[in-house]
């Protein structure tokens, strides 16, 4: 018998709820699945989301954006700039052929650990059901550009022409 | 210049060794590109853990370091500190939580540890690209701005002007002193609220550090902590305060009563010139435009003629005032809840049905019944008494939440209807009685001892539907007795709702203006609900009292001063120190496009329409990088959280799972 699959998730968590919720959930010994690796950003609306389309290019096979509740923003309305920029992303992966529960979005604010980890195991459980995203193979192959090498050709064609 | 990063790996005892496999990844750390050092230590925070990362930094010349512990909220601090000291930018330190996020987290080992290698990995990658930051610093201008002249506004203006800093505490009614120079006596040591109210508004209005800008309302607010700039607009009041003495005789000549539906929350009246009561502070009269006879017909002029010292000035117009401050305290109270939502409990339709703010204005000796508890007639006594607690709050149709003040009021109306009337019989219907607070509990025993009924039950309907001949002319109060296990009507003469407290009808739009958060019940938000209850997210901007929650009297004067002592200790810096995490365009690559000024929450965006460029107000910024994500030219560069950086996090984070896909 073979290991589950063990997805890999990459959270970008607001450093005053959401990173808060975790730490919550971490000093509460609640434990939840170890596949989320965290980065701290100070809002939600940080997250552009060319760096979601970053981790799933590098192998990530999911990522979780966590902010504040809605009104509750540290900086006012940043996640709902969030909120607006998640929606607009969702269907640009749609296009991609991403599944929508790679990319999610939740709300945790720092009284909430239990809210976090639980999204933190709910998506891996939908993930790990999904199998792995492999970027190159399923995104870039499926759009009919091929795996990765070839996009890089033309550079080394263009040094040999020089 | 080459690189040299340092990894320090904590125990934390056994609170990360004890998942993680710390030798290992102080190991497989040592062996990665640009890692000088790697070492794994006990306490990493202790001042021996934080010695070695100095000595390290001196000797081996590390250009950038790694603390693999706990939270950054905990000790981000205590190791800039440490690489501070030995001479390196304290932004050259990225910290890897991997006790919060990893060890606490979980209780397999091999992913625990497999999971602190990425974040390490992570933080290594994020490091190398940190650019040395110095922090800002701001001077603090010496006055501050209160705003709300209650209990709250007057404990904070005096703690501060008797430190001898200038305040200036605008009020919007005529008079400072707020809800709670209405009320009669304070529960639970039954103190007349006036008696030791009133010293206070009398010390605020003679303090030479105190400015009450009474009858005005704050139009605008600019700026950030320590260089405010305030919008004030003085209300005409129609009155030359160098001249008037507050004598009161234009009050009596006045012609003109209306019903007082603040003060005397409509159960008494006022004239068109007025003070809202006798001890009013500033003692100056205004005059209420839309119920003044001159004002509305153009004939009258009672009160200039009667005038002393002639000084009703018709002339007069609002002032705006423009005030530079370093400090803002917000104590802008609340609004009672209006108990006309609840129609079923017949305020407004039934004659007897009274609002506990109305019910406190007619025990009080100075109210418009002189202290007598008269029905609605102005003459009978009641004989029976509803007093129905909880109305709007721990109701999820209007607010969820507990009001915690209207139990220990009602109780002390019970103890009031007993001491006056000692033969009416007096109900309180009570979902639960939260009598938590020093005294209250006591109090509550000693008014039950006093004979006052409890029944226990959220009542359904107050009506005057008799059903039976001992109902006839009465209010019946319908109620299912959660102890009784049964419906019940107690027919009553009076019926008092004690309504909860809300946030205030405008206090979005102050939140707004002066750029706070609030949550969903309109309560302003606080920076720590545990740790800094006085603060709010903004900078420089402090609340103090109900504005931020409710609470009762000893809490309010407990926060006002609290915030003034944190005012007093940001004038006493003389500068404030702010986080060199900001917002930066590059004028160069700006195409104007102006995406990022209406993102900005803070207006710290200005648009130069001349060079067609945005440029961010680094004091204004608080460094959330909304505009930062959202530049479609990438020209917004968000200091320790920039692109690069991120990207360079991404990518470390992802480390094992990056070398599977490509070899795929």
């Amino acid at each position: 018998m073979s290991e589950p699959y063990q997805p890999v998730i990459i959270g970008f968590l607001c450093n005053w709820c959401s990173y808060r919720a975790a730490d919550l959930a971490g000093t509460a010994r609640l434990h939840y699945a170890p596949n989320m690796r965290p980065i701290r950003v100070m809002c939600s609306g940080r997250v552009e989301p060319d760096l979601v389309l970053k981790a799933l290019r590098e192998g990530a096979d999911g990522v979780l954006i966590a902010g504040c509740h809605p009104g509750e923003c540290h900086y006012i309305e940043g996640n709902l700039k969030t909120l607006r920029r998640f929606v607009l992303l969702q269907r640009l992966l749609r296009q991609f052929g991403i599944e929508e529960e790679r990319v999610q979005l939740v709300w945790a604010s720092a009284s909430e650990g239990t809210v976090l980890a639980a999204a933190v195991n709910r998506m891996t459980e939908q993930l790990r059901a999904m199998g792995p995203l492999r970027w190159r193979q399923n995104v870039l192959g499926g759009n009919g550009h091929g795996p990765a090498q070839v996009v890089s050709q033309p550079v080394t064609l263009a040094s040999e022409e020089a | 210049m080459e690189e040299k990063v340092g990894v320090y790996i904590c125990h934390c005892g056994t609170n990360i060794a004890g998942m993680v496999d710390v030798k290992e990844v102080a190991q497989w750390a040592s062996e990665q590109p640009n890692v000088a050092v790697a070492r794994d230590y006990k306490f990493m925070c202790s001042s021996l853990g934080q010695d070695m990362v100095e000595t390290d930094i001196k000797k081996l010349g590390l250009t950038q370091v790694v603390v693999a512990a706990c939270s950054p909220h905990m000790h981000e601090k205590t190791f800039r500190g440490a690489c501070q000291r030995a001479g390196l930018n304290p932004f050259m330190f990225e910290m890897a939580n991997i006790r919060e996020l990893d060890s606490w987290a979980t209780d397999n080992h091999a992913a625990a540890t497999q999971k602190a290698k990425a974040m390490i990995k992570g933080a290594i990658a994020r490091v190398m690209l940190h650019q040395p930051l110095e922090a800002l610093r701001v001077a603090i201008d010496p006055h501050t701005l209160i705003v709300g002249g209650g209990i709250a506004g007057i404990t904070a203006a005096l703690e501060l002007a008797n430190a001898g800093y200038p305040v200036y505490l605008v009020e919007r009614e005529p008079s400072i002193g707020g809800h709670m120079a209405q009320w009669d006596k304070t529960f639970p040591t039954l103190d007349c609220a006036a008696c030791i109210l009133t010293p206070r508004m009398v010390d605020t209005g003679q303090h030479p550090n105190i400015t009450v800008l009474s009858y005005s309302e704050v139009e605008g607010v600019e700026g950030y902590v320590g260089n405010f700039t305030v919008t004030v607009r003085k209300k005409a009041g129609y009155v030359n305060q160098e001249l008037c003495t507050g004598c009161g005789i234009c009050e009596e000549k006045c012609p003109k009563k209306v019903v007082d539906d603040v003060f005397e929350a409509g159960l008494g009246t006022r004239k068109a010139i007025y003070r809202p009561f006798p001890q009013a502070v500033p003692k100056y009269p205004v005059i209420d435009v839309k119920s003044c006879i001159y004002f509305q017909r153009g004939k009258c002029k009672a009160c200039q003629i009667f005038c002393p010292p002639g000084a009703i000035d018709f002339e007069q117009q609002d002032q705006l005032l423009k005030l530079q401050v370093g400090n803002i305290i917000m104590a802008t109270g609340y609004d009672p809840f209006d108990a006309r939502r609840i129609p079923r409990y017949g305020y407004g339709r039934l004659a007897n049905v009274f609002t506990s703010i109305q019910f406190e204005r007619m025990v009080n000796a100075s109210g418009p019944t002189g202290g007598r508890i008269l029905l609605r007639d102005g003459a009978t006594e009641p004989k029976s008494i509803a007093i129905v607690h909880c109305v709007g709050s721990r109701d999820e149709n209007y607010n969820e939440y507990c009001s915690r003040v209207c139990c220990m009021y009602s109780l002390k109306f019970a103890h009031l209807v007993r001491e006056r009337l000692p033969n009416a019989e007096v109900y309180n219907f009570y979902i639960d009685v939260r009598a938590a607070g020093k005294r209250y509990e006591e109090f509550y025993h000693r008014v039950m001892k006093e004979g006052a009924h409890f029944i226990r039950g959220r009542v359904a309907e107050v009506t005057d539907a008799a059903r039976t001949p001992d109902e006839e002319g009465k209010l019946i109060v319908q109620v299912y007795d959660t102890l009784f296990g049964a419906q019940r009507r107690i027919p009553v003469d009076m019926v008092v709702l004690s309504v909860g407290m809300e946030s205030r009808h405008d206090a979005r739009k102050v939140v707004q203006q002066f750029g706070l958060g609030c949550d969903m019940s309109g309560f302003f938000t606080e920076r720590h609900p545990k740790l800094d209850p006085t603060l709010t997210m903004v900078e420089g901007i402090f609340i103090a009292g109900a504005c931020q929650g409710p609470m009762a009297i000893p809490e309010t004067v407990a926060q006002g001063g609290a915030a003034a002592a944190r005012v007093a200790s940001m004038i006493g810096q003389g500068t404030v120190v702010m986080e060199p995490i900001k917002a930066h365009i590059d004028a160069d690559q700006c195409s104007g496009c102006r995406v990022c000024n209406t993102l900005c929450p803070y207006n710290a965006i200005v648009y130069h329409a001349d060079q067609k460029v945005s440029e961010v107000i680094t004091a204004l910024c608080q460094g959330c990088g909304t505009c930062v994500a959202a530049c479609p030219s990438s020209s917004i560069t968000g200091a320790h959280f920039t692109r690069e950086q991120l990207m360079a996090q991404v990518e470390g984070l992802l480390w094992d799972v990056r070398e599977l896909e490509m070899t795929e």
